[in-house]
């Protein structure tokens, strides 16, 4: 653990340049990732710019074209639980509430969430090698215990997995992250917004040093009638997943309009196959409809010794999930199976 | 080195802190309310859960620079005097605790969970009160306890 400098900013602007002014500058909100990693000498910040004092990016409202615009410094719980999100998106508050723990809940915040580091136990450990922490250190998981890891995605760098529950329906839901820095302000699609490993594990998303979080934007569609969030972990609760599913229907009576399927657990993102949501498109409300695009998205999927099973745990998960979807009554607390 | 004024317990307390002193050790180590526990340090376990403006959060994932202004809640202040809050003698009641060193947390926690308001069920209890870890195996006698505290209020 290091020693480092600490300074509050009051403006979005006053942070991103904190930051942006030293290379081993950290913003700090709940704490609950980047204080950890730091207690484990993974991350060794000079400075930290807390931006729990910034006024703007708390609230959680409507924008034009009917979506909610959810600020970065709303706490995961209170998004979870405010009732536009309950009532018009159940898939997001049941996956952030079956993420982490009651009081880290209370603590963690929505622009936090999309930046926790993507990471397996050989990152946490810094007396082995590992490319993320280390680059060009090697990764020890690929021939280790990887139980955990990734089946899709991965590459001979990297096979760590995305942890978060709440991206997974942030990405079955097309939200999009805005962000700003000195340069202006940006919006980023999602989808595009965490990284595969590839050849630069280290970097998780695509935010430049100083870029910070300022809101998540939903579009309108909430698929709030057929929607469902699964969860599969060695225990029940307080557990990363090792296969989690979001799904969103919208039926036109025993057909499929319109299917989303994002997937946790399984890569360095959480994963969407667009493919097999528009093969879905037309087809009958059926375990097989269902069967047929859990086939299309585990595609090209390949395990390592300790975690075949995901494969086909994901596929199952799919299917499974689906038609919970057509019966939000069947979930139960903490997208527990 | 930055000051921080924190209200604990209703009692106002004001501290010079390294930027890096966790809220958990400020608590601890300066202000001598030992109560609060320190187990795994990586908000894992829940044993140094406390009541921050009111909701419960993790005192080891939280720098003491970040919270000041802030008033907490430790176990500390659950009692008036000799006559224990409910929760405190609704574990006793329930045998809801053997070495007693997960408790403090447990405790902050459940009345955090329950004022939360969220919980309908007992199933949805235990879903909530995850992020507390009972190594001796009172988790049974925690979870009745905290159920007969939450139907307790919703008779009233």
């Amino acid at each position: 653990m290091n020693k480092f400098d600490y300074r509050q900013a009051t403006t979005t602007d006053e942070a991103s340049v904190l930051v942006h002014d030293n290379d081993q500058a950290k913003f700090v909100a709940g704490g609950t990732n980047l204080l950890d990693l730091w207690k484990y000498n993974v991350t060794n910040p000079e400075l930290l710019v807390d931006i729990n004092q910034i006024r703007e990016n708390k609230t959680i409202e409507e924008i034009e074209g009917g979506g909610i615009r959810i600020g970065a410094l709303v706490t995961n719980a209170d998004t979870a639980y405010h009732p536009l999100i309950e009532q018009r998106y159940p898939l997001l508050s049941r996956a952030i509430l079956a993420g982490a723990s009651g009081q880290i809940r209370n603590m963690a915040t929505n622009g936090g969430n999309l930046v926790q580091r993507t990471r397996c136990y050989y990152f946490y450990d810094s007396e082995v090698p590992c490319n993320k922490r280390n680059p060009g250190s090697g990764c020890p998981a690929i021939n280790g215990y990887n139980r955990m890891h990734a089946v899709l995605g991965h590459s001979e760098n990297c096979i760590a997995v995305f942890p978060s529950d709440m991206c997974v329906a942030l990405a079955a839901l097309e939200s999009v992250i805005n962000v700003s820095d000195l340069n202006g302000k940006r919006s980023i699609p999602f989808g595009d917004f965490h990284r595969l490993p590839e050849s630069a594990p280290e970097v998780d998303n695509t935010l430049r040093h100083g870029e910070i979080i300022t809101s998540i934007d939903l579009p309108s569609k909430g698929f709030s009638s057929n929607c469902s969030y699964l969860k599969i972990r060695d225990r029940n609760s307080y557990a990363f997943a090792l296969v989690s599913v979001a799904t969103g229907l919208e039926l036109d009576g025993d057909f499929i309009r319109e299917a989303r399927i994002a997937l946790g657990g399984v890569a360095h993102k959480p994963w969407r196959v667009k493919v097999a949501e528009d093969a879905l498109r037309g087809k009958p409300v059926t375990e097989t409809s269902f069967a047929q695009a859990a086939d299309i998205i585990l595609e090209g999927a390949q395990g390592f010794k300790y975690n075949q099973f995901k494969i086909e745990l994901a596929k199952r998960a799919i299917i499974r999930n689906c038609m919970m979807a057509l019966n939000p009554e069947s979930q139960k607390p903490g997208a527990q199976p | 080195m930055p000051t921080v004024k924190l209200k604990i317990n209703e009692q106002a307390y004001e501290v010079n802190v390294l930027p890096w002193v966790s809220l958990l050790d400020t608590i601890r180590d300066r202000f001598d309310l030992t109560g609060t526990k320190k187990g795994c340090d990586h908000g894992q376990c829940g044993a140094c859960t406390v009541l921050c403006d009111g909701k419960r959060i993790l005192s080891c994932l939280t720098l003491a620079v970040m919270k000041n202004g802030s008033e907490i809640t430790t176990i500390e202040g659950l009692a008036d005097g000799d006559q224990l809050n409910p929760i405190q003698q609704a574990f006793i009641n329930h045998d809801a605790f053997q070495c007693g060193y997960c408790t403090p947390g447990h405790i902050c926690s459940a009345l955090g969970m329950l004022t939360e308001g969220k919980a309908k069920t007992r199933e949805d209890v235990k879903e909530l009160m995850s992020g507390n870890l009972c190594r001796c195996g009172a988790n049974v006698g925690i979870i009745d306890a905290i159920m007969e505290i939450k139907e307790g209020g919703a008779r009233e």
